[in-house]
């Protein structure tokens, strides 16, 4: 059993304080993505973890074991960086088994070991180069098997993707996915990259500035962002997020964009009138009619023209006015749109998000 | 531009080689005037107007410097080489030990006054060494450090250890930390981090120090001249001294002796320059 336990972690650096009290549950064997902008904290919580790094204070357990005091060796972890970190004097065959050999196993051992990980990763035609004779992709492989040969209780990623064009990135993302349902660990993986974090986590834990926006599964942070940070974070194209002040039409309480378009907010949402909020939508919520993602009722429809549309194939990004703002829709199975033509959009009111504007807070139950 | 430099015109293409062999010349000309000066008769190296291609060639020279000629006494030689290996090997390991050791340290971990440290090091090496001589020699005469080999040893240490850190520094400062954090994480210590994985990559680095601060022991004269005085302690190029008696220099003497003080030098780094041109093998590393 190898979960990873933080509690209350804080790193410092003289007197500025990066990480702010982290607490985090990783279970046995599960995928958890750290993800934030740069700067967010997530690499220097991850080298926490390493042992790379000291823990200003707070606990790190790994498997029930409290490893604050420990050094890198003794926690029996692996770590792929992200420059990879190959020995630039030593074979792809010595890398593979040089933590191994520092182990002291035998020949023999070392040898079915790293024959192993090389097939896993389909490595054999590279076994006797030296890493500067290696693509970036091969390059990224020898840096996963080197981890996965000794056989760690965490793996550790520190952004091991981000040096990769963007096609070799999509398939490694596959790959790492594909290893870690072969080689059942606990893994740790920090990106900067929410494409990443959604494809490939059991669970995404959402950072900034220090501190833990979120932490949940792909659908949750997705379905239920709990504030604005994450919900303009996750998705891409991101959501549209609008200023608007709660006031009451009809008896019912509405979302009065400044434009003075009034968005009517779900039942759940418990908002005083004159209230300062903050109206979300996903471009998927938002479709000219008969092109929507979803069922039309329930929905505000309005007229608008197309300031851009971006066809991608299979749907258009479809620019438009909405709250003093340009906000982006989905056109799913689309047709042909010109920018200037005036469609009538339908913005799917089950599925809007509501936030407190001062406290960035999500305000539904 | 390599278009420009590849279409060059064949006038130009001589310019170069000319000013090429100009350079040259400056700098092989003194050096082949040595080793041709030590094979030759000493009237012909007198001989006026200067005779410029040796009509003979000898060995009494060298001869005459292990003594086994009957005309003259030979010199210590054999303990001035001694000598000048002793302390010369001496220092040399002893700077490469402690620069390779406070190289990395500048390099990798963060201190309280490194800076200053670090400018303080390099300064030192602006002080002419000769400069240093008297108070070094009053120094050394009061706690009996005069002709020893111990007394020069620590004064090219002086001289060799903050070279040598500078060096090690910007060497280990091309071998990027996450190296040595993987093979922590690999399960070696810091130590072992260092000795299998960043002292190897180190190693072009590490060999071309180790030229300098050999050289450096080896040619040194003017220090030593003050500080030795027999042959417990007076290196081969303070030899050079003895052919020089009061009315007279025996040139083609000194110039045998000097071949035979660059041979070894020469030796040295034909050996170690196999290292430096093997260069450091990066490409672990996504650059």
């Amino acid at each position: 059993m190898a979960n990873v336990s933080l509690k209350k972690v804080v790193k410092r650096y003289g007197r500025e304080e990066v990480v702010h009290g982290i607490d985090l549950e990783v279970a046995h064997n599960e995928f958890v993505v750290l993800v934030g902008p740069s700067g967010c904290g997530k690499s220097t919580t991850l080298r926490m973890v390493a042992g790379l790094e000291d823990i200003s204070d707070g606990l790190i357990e790994i498997g029930g074991r409290v490893v604050n005091a420990l050094p890198p060796r003794s926690r029996n972890i692996s770590m792929v960086f992200q420059s990879y970190a190959l020995y630039p004097h030593m074979t792809v065959r010595e890398n593979l088994g040089f933590g191994l050999k520092i182990a002291k196993q035998s020949d023999s051992e070392i040898k079915k070991r790293v024959d192993e990980a090389a097939d896993i990763l389909g490595l054999e035609p590279y076994m006797e180069r030296l890493p500067q004779h290696l693509s970036g992709g091969q390059r990224q492989r020898v840096a996963m098997g080197r981890a996965i040969v000794r056989n760690p209780d965490v793996f550790l990623f520190d952004e091991p993707l981000s040096n990769l064009d963007a096609k070799l990135r999509g398939q490694m993302r596959v790959e790492i996915k594909k290893l870690h349902q072969r080689v059942k660990t606990t893994v740790i993986y920090v990106t900067h990259d929410q494409v990443e974090a959604m494809t490939l986590a059991d669970r995404i834990v959402i950072m900034r500035d220090g501190y833990v926006e979120q932490v949940g599964t792909p659908s949750d942070v997705f379905d239920r962002p709990a504030n604005v940070f994450v919900a303009g974070f996750i998705g891409s194209p991101p959501m549209n997020l609008l200023d608007a002040v709660v006031a009451s039409a009809g008896g019912r309480p509405v979302g009065r964009l400044i434009d003075g378009v009034d968005v009517p907010l779900p039942g759940d949402v418990a908002v005083r009138e004159g209230q300062e909020i903050v109206i979300g939508f996903r471009p998927e919520s938002f479709a000219p009619r008969g092109y929507s993602l979803h069922g039309a009722e329930n929905s505000l429809a309005m007229t608008r023209p197309v300031l851009i549309a971006e066809p991608l194939g299979t749907e258009t990004i479809l620019f438009a006015e909405l709250g003093g703002r340009e906000v982006q829709g989905k056109m799913l199975n689309p047709r042909v749109v010109k920018a200037g033509e005036t469609l009538e959009f339908t913005l799917d009111l089950a599925r809007l998000h509501v936030f407190d504007k001062a406290s960035g807070k999500s305000l539904r139950g | 531009m390599s278009a420009s430099l590849t279409m060059e015109k064949p006038w130009q293409r001589w310019l170069i080689r000319f000013g090429v062999f100009v350079a040259m010349v400056i700098l092989v000309v003194p050096g082949a005037w040595v080793v041709l000066t030590a094979f030759r008769p000493n009237i012909e190296i007198l001989a006026r107007p200067a005779v410029w291609i040796p009509h003979q060639l000898t060995l009494r020279n060298f001869q005459g410097i292990f003594g086994l000629l009957t005309t003259q006494p030979g010199l210590p030689v054999v303990q001035y080489f001694i000598n000048s290996l002793v302390i010369s090997v001496t220092s040399t390991v002893v700077a490469l030990a402690i620069g390779m050791m406070g190289g990395y340290a500048f390099a990798r971990y963060r201190f309280r006054g490194k800076g200053a440290l670090f400018l303080g090091f390099m300064l030192s090496r602006t002080v002419p060494g000769v400069a240093l001589s008297l108070p070094l020699f009053i120094v050394w005469a009061r706690i009996g450090l005069i002709d020893t080999e111990l007394g020069l040893i620590i004064v090219y240490l002086a001289i060799n250890v903050p070279f040598t850190i500078w060096l090690t520094d910007g060497f280990f400062r091309q071998i990027p930390v996450d190296l040595s954090e993987a093979a922590q994480i690999d399960g070696c210590t810091r130590w072992q981090a260092f000795w299998r994985v960043e002292f190897p990559l180190a190693r072009a680095g590490l060999a071309s120090a180790a030229i300098f601060a050999f050289l450096t022991s080896w040619n040194e004269f003017a220090l030593a001249s003050q500080l030795s005085r027999t042959t417990a302690s007076k290196t081969l190029p303070v030899g050079l001294l003895d052919f020089t008696a009061q009315f007279n220099v025996d040139w083609a003497g000194m110039s045998a002796l000097a071949v035979l003080i660059i041979i070894p030098a020469l030796v040295l780094t034909f050996v170690v320059q196999k290292q430096l041109i093997a260069g450091l093998t990066f490409g672990g590393v996504k650059g």
